[in-house]
């Protein structure tokens, strides 16, 4: 039993006058188990944060039907129990956090859920130390780089102690080291707390990392699988423009050219492992 | 700098002002003010400058911060004070030769020294206020003293949780003004030059995209805060419970026996406003 089902989704925005609606999700059927970390991939325009926003009830399907943990996303009654098993975090770290020190943001969502104060302190210690920003919980936010707000953020929606997290786009404002910060903290959250994962992201090489990666394109779900199964399908990804991972793309061109590889090599040690025979021959 | 605006005036520390409960702070700041109009004599004056010079010493803050706030008011106070040197009765010292209505009297340098020492002493009483408690303890306290308002349909949580949004937004846009700024500047925007009305006329195009962004930015934060089940005041908790403890008590009862001396002066002395 699949914890989040996306059910034959279809989404349109609602058309002003003289316009056409414009239907963006054409029918998605996806599911997210307990546990799993899922990669949502897919370039601008092709609904992958549309998606998103329907595991929690932030957006509601034109037609077809979203379940999380059984729940109907349709019912406005159920709407903030969806929003407290699934938390969403969105991609501009600035523009989330409500409060201007540290602990008390972080204590926004459980505050909200009308938790009792001595353990919402509880939670609030604990999902500091998950993200390890502890040592600024009284700092200001303003005051903190992108990954750290970030993770702050990610925080806060922890403290809530969701079943499942999805991410859209969280690195895409962020630098390099900020980047890793955050991609070192979801893994340990999803291996350690088995908090499930839906991650969104255009960045190729963070799927890599991932159980499941699903790819989206114009509205659809273009190939599913694990990242070496769809990394494999190198041709399929480039007629829809999408990337590979660079590692993978050098072996797959290398081998486009004759040479004798493996397959696929998905990160940076693979590739070195499949060219060092190669060379040193 | 003005960066720092999130802590507002707010200087960290443990003292026993720091340490009261910041509804009981605001409550004994606005009885101060009150009593300083009521004191009508040097000798109440006296009681309240007594209790202020008190706390000041027992707020921990250094009086070199103390006197930085009195220096934006400066001016007021000497304006003010003048003002009030030419308006009372009792014995000329002095007349102005050229127009003989202008006359200080001995009861105008009184209702000046008096006048000045309030004000000052306004300002002083507000500053410890300030200075020990951050603005998320105001915004906070104060959302819990303007509760009973909500017998008449005031949205008491609703103003307390834009107050809090404001303080932590107000970091994020400045610095947004900062880089739309230079932003303007290397595309040949002249902002510090020309007079008045054309420096207002710069600020046209740092405004707008501010604009937009805010309302950007408000959209994105009304999501986020959605997935964090916000949905009103209604049934939410505070991490952060406040507490009155003895020490607020005390520092009732250290008011309430300066403000009975006031009112004991106001009645006993004559009044020294002239």
């Amino acid at each position: 039993m699949d914890y989040i089902t996306a059910d034959k989704v279809t989404f349109a925005y609602e058309a002003d006058e003289n316009e056409e609606r414009l239907e963006v999700l054409h029918g998605v059927s996806l599911g997210v188990r307990k546990g799993e970390f899922v990669a949502l991939l897919g370039h601008n325009g092709s609904g992958k944060s549309t998606l998103a926003k329907h595991f929690n009830a932030m957006l509601l399907p034109s037609g077809g039907k979203v379940y999380v943990d059984g729940l109907d996303t349709m019912d406005e009654a159920l709407k903030i129990e969806i929003r407290r098993r699934v938390g969403l975090v969105l991609q501009n770290p600035d523009n989330q956090l409500v409060a201007s020190i540290v602990e008390e943001d972080v204590a926004f969502g459980p505050e909200n859920l009308g938790i009792a104060p001595p353990e919402i302190r509880k939670r609030v210690d604990a999902a500091l130390k998950a993200v390890e920003m502890y040592d600024y919980r009284l700092n200001a936010p303003y005051k903190l780089s992108g990954g750290q707000k970030q993770r702050i953020a990610i925080a806060g929606i922890i403290a809530m102690e969701p079943d499942c997290i999805v991410l859209d786009e969280p690195t895409a404002m962020l630098d390099p080291r900020g980047r890793d910060e955050v991609l070192r903290t979801i893994h340990k959250l999803n291996r350690e707390n088995g908090i499930t994962i839906v991650l969104i992201t255009h960045y190729m090489d963070e799927a890599v990392g991932a159980d499941r990666v699903v790819v989206m394109d114009d509205g659809r779900v273009l190939t599913q699988g694990t990242p070496r199964e769809v990394f494999s399908r190198v041709r399929l990804l480039k007629d829809h423009q999408l990337d590979v991972p660079q590692a993978t793309e050098l072996v797959w061109r290398l081998r486009g050219e004759g040479y004798d590889l493996p397959e696929c090599a998905l990160d940076i040690d693979e590739c070195v492992a499949a060219l060092e025979p190669l060379l040193n021959s | 700098m003005i960066r720092d605006i999130t802590l507002g005036q707010y200087i960290p520390g443990r003292s026993l002002i720091h340490r009261m409960d910041p509804r009981v702070k605001i409550a004994l700041t606005f009885v101060f003010i009150v009593f300083l109009f009521i004191a009508s004599n040097f000798e109440g004056l006296l009681m309240m400058v007594a209790l202020m010079f008190l706390i000041l010493f027992l707020s921990g803050v250094p009086l070199s911060q103390y006197f930085r706030s009195l220096k934006a008011i400066l001016f007021i106070v000497l304006f003010t004070g003048v003002l009030n040197l030419f308006y009372g009765g009792g014995r000329v010292v002095w007349r102005c030769p050229f127009f003989p209505a202008m006359q200080i009297t001995d009861g105008g340098i009184g209702n000046a020294v008096f006048i000045s020492i309030r004000i000052v002493s306004l300002i002083l009483f507000s500053s410890v206020l300030t200075f020990t408690t951050s603005p998320t303890e105001l915004t906070d306290a104060l959302e819990r003293l303007m509760k009973p308002l909500k017998v008449f349909h005031v949205k008491v949580h609703e103003i307390a949780m834009m107050m809090t949004i404001a303080l932590r937004f107000v970091p994020t846009l400045l610095e947004e003004t900062d880089k739309i700024m230079s932003a303007q500047k290397a595309r040949g925007a002249d902002l510090e030059s020309g007079g008045v009305m054309q420096r207002i006329r710069a600020l046209v195009p740092i405004l707008i995209p501010l604009f937009v962004s805010s309302f950007r930015r408000a959209y994105d934060l009304a999501m986020a805060m959605e997935c964090r089940c916000y949905h009103g005041g209604e049934g939410r908790t505070k991490m952060k419970q406040l507490h009155m403890t003895g020490l607020d008590a005390a520092a009732v009862a250290c008011t309430a026996v300066f403000c009975g001396a006031v009112i004991f002066c106001a009645a006993y002395f004559p009044a020294s406003l002239r």
